[in-house]
């Protein structure tokens, strides 16, 4: 079971948008919030329907345009997305005039935007694509489930075209929300600080992470991924290290095969000290890198990293400011594995090779 | 290819806090709509919905939970249906591995139900701080997974009005090739402000009881709900002598790709998601013993399904129903509800009443069962069709062993 990565189409806080930029340095932030950087959409979308378009929804649509461009398909065969909080602009507008008109004067277009498939189906109707569409909502392993799916689709049908989608938006009500709640570090600096700021929380992002995968092997593909698997709540550091073990050997890898680990060390000293243990654990010689400071966290945060990986295999070359404990960038990249987890509740590994 | 089949069913909708009263009342004509009491709404007088008559503290105590004010009206109502559906497959077989369980859940709003209560208090203080994170779709299924042990693979789906379906499909998925040994999938949608007034803007809800597949139909009513089921291959079920409910024997997704919220005038989507879903199963359409229709009750879905529906069938249309008189439309619940109805009519070779039919659609060439009636059920195509263009459809079979 392995997947192609044929296209790509990235929008977020870095220079992601152009593959002939990567490996950029990275962007600075001040705070503890990072934005993407949005293209000109009047390429993707035309001006009379871009007014009634969310964010989420424009940076959606673009990013499967350039997605499918990219790859030379002008029609997917799938349509499998990933979001944790979906349409949140569309959902608060029409949840703000309920509370504030009394459920009163309420028009129907922010409610029907807000529905969580409205970027895949909004694809959809755009391509007049009939087939296969789901949308998947399940927190940081959204992006995951729409993976597994891809995966298993292509296994079943290897010719066929997957549009693979993550995304989630960081609007300025849910910063608010969870800013009161407690998701992000006070007073630090900027992203560049991640790491060093021993305070709970990280830094909020947001992003949109498109590929379009697919069976046939061709040269020029960026990557292949090549395994997904996922945990949820672990009784105990050895069931951890149990559903690492068991996944690298059902792809026949032993650990010193990885030539690069992601993890997604988030700045959390509750969430980091799980990466920690582990490395110690089952990657003590393996070179680790992370990449929150250069997206923030959200809960498809994962896709932004699966780019990473795809770019760096694809390139060969390494973004600075990602390896961690100032370890040495490995030489050459076959093999990298991402693993994400916060609080040491959702869990999840995705295995990328270069072709 | 492995067979799989369903050991487990677990449900509760406005007709029954169990599959047993939901049997009772489907034999019985007693449906679940009526005013609204719970959901503070100003529309309560207004719109009638098909409301699970329990207070949340109530469910609460239905669901074993204690400390209700941290649980969505979301999550109490999956966890109710799917510690049922987890009893009847699972748990009564003495089985006590589920390292290899895996939960595909489903809703359309998620935690909506706090989450518009307390809005405001999020955005200006901390009070509800440990509320913001059950608006997640994910919730309602972590609370699953908390309460049944579940580690392994869950996940949680949201394609409007299909959810549930779809859940069921990415379950089959699973199973089909080798990555769980049982999946529970199914969904759970409770009541709330935001889905009944997005609805009532689209002019599409009846102030009356609903009327599916008649001609004088005018809307649909909303109803809550949750149900589960268990799936897992034969060889699995064979392995504890367990009692197969029924085989999943087709199941497919296509999309519309016409409009946001309605369906191409053919009804095409709708056609797509029978048609492979009848291929996948190997059945030829004569086949099928009767359709658990979506048949929402809205002018655009019940005319552009019967079309489908006749497309396929031609003039061999087989008996027709829908349920959502009984239930009300139960959002992302409604596709497995549904296919829990599917099963029942075959369990108990019975096809369910359409009620509230007076008269024929004119462009269509049938009209709904409308009795309670004894019948030789082998086959059950189910639908559920959703905003967004997402249409899906499964086949549900009387399970035979090959043995």
């Amino acid at each position: 079971m392995e997947a192609y990565i044929r296209g790509i189409g990235n929008i977020s806080p870095q220079l992601s948008w152009d593959k002939a930029d990567f490996p950029a340095a990275m962007n600075v932030y001040e705070g503890n919030r990072l934005k993407c950087i949005e293209p000109d959409y009047k390429e993707f979308i035309k001006p009379i329907q871009m007014r009634r378009m969310s964010r989420t929804l424009k940076m959606g649509v673009a990013a499967a345009g350039r997605c499918l461009r990219d790859a030379g398909v002008d029609v997917p065969d799938a349509i499998i997305a990933g979001t944790g909080l979906g349409m949140m602009q569309d959902t608060e507008k029409f949840l703000t005039a309920i509370i504030e008109n009394e459920e009163k004067f309420l028009t129907p277009t922010a409610f029907i935007q807000s529905t969580h498939n409205t970027v895949g189906a909004h694809i959809a109707v755009m391509l007049k694509c009939n087939k296969y569409n789901l949308t998947y909502v399940n927190e940081n392993l959204s992006f995951e489930s729409a993976l597994l799916d891809s995966m298993i689709r292509i296994q079943e049908r290897s010719s066929e075209n997957v549009l693979l989608t993550g995304i989630d938006e960081l609007t300025d009500a849910y910063f608010t929300i969870s800013k009161n709640a407690g998701f992000w570090k006070e007073d630090i600096a900027s992203n560049a600080h991640l790491l060093e700021h021993s305070g709970a929380g990280s830094i909020g992002g947001e992003g949109a992470s498109f590929f379009l995968v697919t069976g046939n092997e061709q040269a020029d593909n960026y990557a292949r991924f090549r395994g997904v698997s996922t945990f949820y709540k672990p009784s105990s550091d050895d069931e951890t290290l149990a559903f690492i073990n068991d996944f690298l050997a059902s792809k026949d890898l032993e650990p010193k095969q990885i030539d690069l680990l992601i993890t997604g060390m988030n700045g959390d000293p509750k969430s980091d000290a799980v990466y920690e243990r582990m490395q110690k654990m089952v990657f003590a010689d393996i070179p680790a890198a992370y990449f929150k400071h250069f997206c923030g966290e959200y809960h498809t945060a994962s896709g932004f990293a699966a780019w990473m990986a795809a770019m760096i295999l694809k390139t060969q070359k390494c973004p600075d400011g990602i390896m961690l404990n100032g370890q040495q960038v490995p030489k050459e990249f076959k093999n990298i594995l991402i693993y994400n987890q916060t609080k040491n509740t959702n869990h999840s590994l995705i295995l990328l090779s270069a072709c | 290819m492995n067979r799989v089949v369903i050991t487990g069913i677990g449900m509760i909708t406005a007709i029954g806090n169990n599959v047993a009263e939901n049997l009772d009342s489907l034999k019985n004509r007693k449906h679940g709509v009526g005013p609204i009491n719970y959901l503070e709404t100003t529309l309560k007088a207004e719109l009638p919905a098909a409301e699970i008559r329990f207070s949340n503290e109530e469910l609460a105590s239905l669901a074993g939970v204690e400390n209700p004010d941290y649980y969505t009206r979301t999550a109490l109502l999956g966890l109710i249906a799917a510690i049922e559906a987890f009893d009847d497959g699972i748990n009564k077989y003495g089985i006590t591995d589920n390292s290899r369980t895996a939960l595909i859940s489903s809703t359309t709003v998620g935690g909506m139900d706090k989450t518009e209560k307390h809005y405001l208090d999020y955005l200006q203080n901390d009070t509800y701080s440990h509320l913001v994170q059950t608006h997640n779709c994910s919730d309602s299924s972590m609370k699953i997974c908390d309460r049944l042990g579940l580690r392994h693979f869950n996940t949680t789906i949201s394609t409007a009005c299909s959810s549930s379906l779809n859940a069921i499909l990415f379950g089959a998925k699973l199973i089909r090739h080798g990555l769980a040994d049982r999946v529970i999938a199914g969904g759970t949608d409770a009541l709330s402000k935001f889905t009944l007034n997005g609805f009532n803007t689209l002019m599409i809800l009846d102030k009356k009881h609903c009327r599916p597949l008649d001609a004088t139909r005018t809307g649909l009513n909303l109803g809550e709900g949750a149900a589960y089921i268990v799936l897992e291959s034969e060889e699995e079920a064979e392995k504890y002598q367990k009692d197969i409910y029924a085989e999943l024997s087709g199941c497919a997704n296509a999309n519309d790709a016409y409009h946001q919220t309605a369906s191409s005038p053919d009804g095409y989507g709708p056609y797509l998601a029978m048609k492979e879903a009848l291929d996948m199963s190997g059945l030829k359409p004569e086949q099928i013993s009767y359709i658990n229709a979506h048949g929402t009750g809205t002018d655009n879905n019940d005319l552009t399904e019967g079309l489908a529906i006749g497309r396929i069938f031609g003039n061999k249309i087989p008996p027709v129903s829908s349920t959502k008189p009984y239930t009300g439309h139960t959002l992302a619940a409604a596709g497995v509800v549904e296919s829990i109805y599917s099963i029942l009519a075959i369990r108990e070779q019975l096809l369910f009443p359409n009620l509230n039919f007076s008269q024929k659609i004119e462009e269509l060439n049938f009209a709904p069962v409308t009795t309670l009636q004894k019948a030789k059920i082998d086959h059950v195509v189910t639908n559920s069709f959703g905003f967004g263009g997402n249409d899906s459809s499964l086949v549900l079979s009387k399970y035979t062993s090959n043995q």
